[in-house]
């Protein structure tokens, strides 16, 4: 295929309608597999948590684990799904290394939830994106490929293969097509996945580590000529693991799509890579009607048929509506529309309140989040939740400001240590020699420097310029290497000069 | 019914990954098709109004406890492997991504 | 007095309790038994694996246990063999398939530890039609075996090696698998007693799947007593299988003692309508005639029952199976255990699994698989594999309104006795056709017995006479089976046996 010109973003949404659909796995966060009794921790050392079952051996029988269809109802209960009466796991053929039995045990057209949605704002404004189904499944092995240019899959020489990962729980979120969102696709689809993510935190029922692959979205798109209401054809990319990378998947497939259709080609069904690096897809494999998966009830396992008494059990455990909640929040931090939205649209809600529960007040915990620790997420290009500074930590260096032990401008460097895993905040305050220096006598001494340095100034705020005074401040911190209480030294100055 | 032909008879076994041979195929493909014959037999039999049957023996609702049983060792696990390399299955190298 | 491998299980386990020989000295004879008739162009092929060694050192350690006086089982130290299906760690197990040669599973199935927790040294792993795929036994990797009647005979199969070797005297008892008739109808050639139980009474855990919904475990014995002694000890819920049926099935062995009183009255047997006609051969219709009048003088009452979906149940079976096992089999890939073959040049990891599959696969299998991936395809599923779902729901109707004007359902076995070795090789109709009385009971699994009917008055061969119960309802099989079985032997004048094994020195 011939490579086209990407088209301009505001030109795409002039001509085109996207579609979206998105397919979420998540992985729960159980004791034990899918179908068998192994662990499930993550970063094992290779092949040291299987059994016969999950290593495919000929002979062995799965077993379905209760808690993972529990989680799986609550997902479904918390996405407003129907829960099913009735369902079966069936099994999609297809061969593959790093899939033991060359089948996957999923399920297929009973989905154990199915028929929901989810509302996500963006921009002030609600979209409803509808819940197609979401069913249970099992994870694949991993395999490492060795030799060849760069360790991937392509000019390998050979791969190696650990089934460690092999039967860990899935649930797939599969949304129903997603349309009308225009311009604002890339933000929708964002946004659907940080809900997604935030919903499943809230559940408990997953680490939602996107960077260790708890969750992992795909993204179909396809454009349509704008008014049509015919879809075009599809592209399915596929791991995009990062909420910025769903944004930046959507705007590049956008991009391409458009680049295709307008100089007259059609787009191909197949599947495409997500590269973080410069943002790009490239072609994977092309969706062939060859494809034939034999779906067929699973024979070793037995129907799903939660009682509506286990359903009811379990939405009793449901947490809060995240709309209620976000209201309830509101009036308990007290924060405007303004700063409530810009804190939800940040993802910073559950942040703010891990770290107003840390004991920070709101106002100071939303202010370090949306300012500091958001332009560091930013030029590290992951969300707020991905940073290492966790809300504990945030309340931590507040109460130290709130102390007076260091002032915001050494909290900053505070950040920088944590980020640089140097240790608790008052470790990195001692280590880092932070702590703001409230022993009068060496203040008063670099005030009685700043004044005989500036005679000028100390004259106008004798004569009652007390505006004046920001300039000695400003010297005596630099004196005390930023090390000072401000306020303290403004009032030391007053003194002196009264 | 219809009868397989070759082409279909090598697309089922491109599907099922066996590299039959044209002998092989020219052997089977008759055979298959003598055994659809005998097997077709049931097409209509059954109307919409019968439920289908996959268990002999009707159950729901077979669940584990969420509870770590000991597993294989690395050893175990990789004693019938054709080969291994770092405590891990090695296999030829691998074309084409994952479903 | 005839050695004592010439006994019966229960008269091995009683004179092991009554101190008259040692678990060595029982496992070292059938050991003996096995080296003097497996091998060679005249041997059986019935063991694929013997492991002496390990066997020996079991019934040293059962020996000792019961010195102590505490034997783990009535059946402690008396041998047994199992079929190449179950995973038996430590021991190979191959399921009659180059594509597993030398495969050691590195765990035991279920019923495998049953057998090792009730202390029966375990003689080694029987031949099989290559993943239980056959009626002859002639689709093993492994050669086919011989039928100790008549060694140039199939001896039945998916389970030729398991009732060979009970027949021969190899073992006393044996696991066997039954999919479709493979503890059964190899049974009716060989002369011996075989018992498929309800489906989900015996695990499957460990068991190399053929066809997951119709596979079920269960003794190949020489009586109905011992086939009930080893049922009650392989059956039970197991938490491994989640299609293992809750509870247990108890009083098997008390239906089989009291069976053999040869009370039946009251008992209301049918005959299936539909398991009559031209399919049946002469001597074999000659014989469960014969066994059928046994039984009213028993004081069973006979009646014909028609069930009239069993006409389709092949059409059903033979499409449900290769469905199933095109899936089960797809493990089979060289990746993580089993044969790999390396084609030249640099290979994709695709092209070995294709080149080994070919390899490794013999045309049974081959022609299951693409006729089970054909019966999945998209476009066909309804048409195939779920109309024969649909079939199944009304055999199994056909089942319960037959099971509420009689108690047991009765049929010959198979419709011919064994024939010669090659004879049917390559036309797999011929081969599917054999199964034709014994498969709806794995349909709707419910359990079934064969017992030696006699011998024909054609060939000399033996014939069986299956009976099917209702599900759970085992006990009746034993106990029709016990009292037909004694009656019959009585008529005999002892159990029919193929002679060239029946005497020491032979």
């Amino acid at each position: 295929m011939s490579t086209r010109e990407l088209v301009d973003f505001d030109e795409v949404v002039e001509k085109f309608d996207p579609a979206m659909g998105l397919e979420i796995h998540v992985e729960l966060n159980t004791n034990t597999k899918m179908f068998c009794g192994c662990p499930t921790a993550f970063g094992a050392e290779p092949n040291t948590q299987v059994c016969p079952t999950c290593l495919g051996l000929p002979g062995a029988m799965p077993v379905v684990n209760g808690k993972a269809v529990e989680s799986a109802i609550r997902i479904g209960l918390a996405l407003n799904c129907e829960i099913a009466e009735w369902c079966r796991f069936a099994r999609k053929n297809y061969f593959y290394p790093d899939m033991p039995k060359n089948f996957q045990t999923s399920q297929y057209d009973e989905p154990i939830a199915f028929d929901g949605y989810l509302d996500v704002d963006v921009e002030g404004e609600t979209f409803r994106i509808g819940i197609e189904r979401a069913h249970m499944e099992e994870d694949t092995g991993k395999s490492t490929h060795v030799g060849g240019s760069d360790g991937r899959i392509h000019g390998a020489d050979y791969s190696l293969v650990d089934y460690n990962r092999a039967g860990i729980p899935l649930i797939e979120i599969v949304t129903k097509p997603i349309l009308g969102t225009g311009d604002k696709a890339p933000l929708v689809a964002k946004a659907y996945v940080a809900a997604i993510r935030d919903l499943i935190v809230a559940l408990g029922v997953s680490d939602a580590r996107m960077d260790q692959g708890s969750i992992r979205a795909d993204v179909n798109l396809s454009l349509a000529p704008k008014g049509s209401d015919v879809l075009g054809t599809r592209s399915e990319t596929k791991n995009v693991n990062s909420l910025r990378s769903v944004e930046r998947a959507v705007r590049y497939e956008m991009s391409r799509h458009a680049g295709i259709l307008l100089s007259g080609g059609s787009v191909l069904q197949e599947t495409r890579h997500f590269h973080e690096n410069d943002g790009t897809t490239s072609s994977g494999r092309e969706k062939s009607d060859a494809e034939d998966y034999r779906y067929f009830p699973e024979p070793d396992l037995v129907p799903v048929a939660p009682s509506r008494e286990w359903v009811e059990q379990l939405r009793a455990t449901l947490p809060e509506n995240p709309a209620k909640k976000r209201a309830r929040l509101q009036q308990e931090w007290g924060f405007s529309d303004l700063e409530m939205r810009d804190t939800v649209g940040a993802g910073a809600l559950d942040l703010v309140e891990q770290t107003v529960a840390a004991g920070a007040a709101p106002q100071a915990a939303r202010k370090w989040w949306l300012t500091e620790l958001a332009r560091r997420a930013n030029d590290a290009g992951v969300e707020l939740a991905e940073l290492s500074v966790t809300p504990a930590q945030v309340a931590e260096v507040q109460a130290l400001v709130d102390a007076k032990t260091i002032n915001d401008k050494l909290a900053r460097q505070v950040f920088d240590g944590l980020l640089a895993g140097e240790g608790t905040p008052e470790e990195i305050v001692a280590a880092r020699g932070l702590a703001v220096v409230s022993d009068d006598g060496a203040l008063s001494a670099a005030v009685d420097k700043a004044i005989a340095e500036n005679p000028d100034v100390a004259d106008k705020i004798r004569d009652g310029k007390v505006a004046a005074a920001g300039a000695l401040i400003g010297s005596v911190m630099k004196e005390m290497r930023g090390q000072a209480d401000a306020a303290r030294v403004r009032e030391l100055i007053l003194e002196k000069l009264a | 019914m219809s009868q397989l032909s070759r082409d279909e008879v090598a697309h089922l076994a491109d599907l099922a990954r066996i590299d039959l041979d044209d002998a092989e195929l020219d052997h089977l493909a008759p055979q298959l098709n003598v055994i659809l014959e005998a097997v077709a037999s049931i097409q209509g039999v059954a109307g919409a109004d019968v439920v289908p049957t996959s268990h002999p023996i009707p159950m729901t609702n077979v669940f584990r406890e969420d509870v770590v049983v000991p597993g294989l060792t690395p050893e175990q696990a990789l004693s019938g492997a054709p080969a291994s390399e770092d405590q891990k299955f090695s296999v030829p190298r691998i074309l084409g991504d994952e479903q | 007095m005839s050695s004592w491998i010439h006994k019966t299980a229960a008269e091995q386990a009683d004179a092991l309790a009554a101190g008259e020989v040692t678990s060595v000295e029982l496992v070292q004879a059938h050991l003996d038994q096995i080296a003097a008739t497996n091998d060679g162009p005249d041997g059986l092929n019935s063991f694929l694996h013997v492991d002496a060694e390990g066997a020996l050192v079991q019934a040293k350690a059962s020996d000792e246990r019961r010195a102590e006086g505490q034997p783990l089982h009535p059946l402690d130290g008396v041998p047994i063999a199992i079929k190449d299906v179950l995973a038996t760690k430590g021991l190979p197990t191959t399921a009659g398939s180059k594509i597993l040669e030398g495969w050691v599973p590195p765990y035991d199935g279920t019923v495998t530890a049953k057998i090792r927790a009730a202390g029966l040294p375990i003689l080694g792993k029987t031949n099989m039609d290559e993943f239980a795929m056959g009626s002859a036994n002639e689709n093993s990797a492994y050669g086919p075996v011989r039928n100790p009647w008549d060694r140039t005979r199939i001896p039945g199969g998916s389970g030729g090696g398991s009732a060979a070797a009970v027949a021969a005297f190899q073992a006393p008892l044996a696991i066997g698998s039954d999919t479709g008739g493979s503890i059964r109808q190899p049974g009716a050639m060989t002369g011996t007693v075989g018992v498929k139980p309800t489906y989900g009474s015996v695990s499957r855990y460990g068991v190399i799947a053929l066809a997951n919904s119709l596979d079920q475990l269960g003794p190949c014995t020489r009586t109905v007593l011992d086939a009930a002694l080893l049922q009650e000890l392989i059956g039970g819920h197991d938490p491994l299988d989640s299609t293992s049926v809750p509870g247990k099935l108890e009083g098997l062995v008390e239906a089989a003692r009291s069976g053999a009183a040869g009370d039946l009255s009251g008992v209301r047997i049918g005959i299936v309508t539909e398991l009559q006609g031209d399919a049946w051969s002469a001597p074999v219709v000659e014989r469960f005639d014969e066994a059928i009048e046994v039984l009213r003088g028993l004081g069973a009452e006979i009646t014909e029952v028609s069930l009239p979906s069993f006409v389709h149940a092949m059409a059903a079976y033979y499409l449900i199976l290769p469905a199933e096992c095109s899936s089960n089999l797809a493990k089979f890939d060289a990746m993580r255990y089993g044969l790999r073959v390396t084609p030249d040049g640099s290979p994709s990891a695709e092209e070995v699994m294709r080149v080994s599959r070919d390899a490794g696969f013999g045309d049974e299998v081959k022609r299951r698989i693409l006729i089970g991936t054909y019966a999945l395809s998209s476009g066909y599923y309804d048409a195939y594999y779920g109309q024969a779902q649909k079939i199944r729901t009304l055999i199994i109707e056909d089942f319960k309104k037959a099971f509420e004007s009689v108690d047991l359902l009765v049929s010959p076995t198979a419709p011919t006795t064994a024939w010669a070795l090659g004879e049917k090789t390559d036309d797999p109709l011929a081969n599917y056709l054999q199964d034709l009385a014994t498969i709806p009971a794995n349909l709707a699994g419910v359990p079934g017995i064969s017992v030696p009917s006699g011998t024909s008055s054609a060939d000399g061969l033996p014939t069986g006479i299956q009976f099917l119960a209702p599900v759970l309802e085992d006990a009746r099989l034993y106990r029709v089976g016990a009292a037909l079985e004694a009656a019959l032997t009585e008529r005999w004048g002892g159990r029919i046996v193929p002679s060239s094994y029946a005497q020491e020195g032979e």
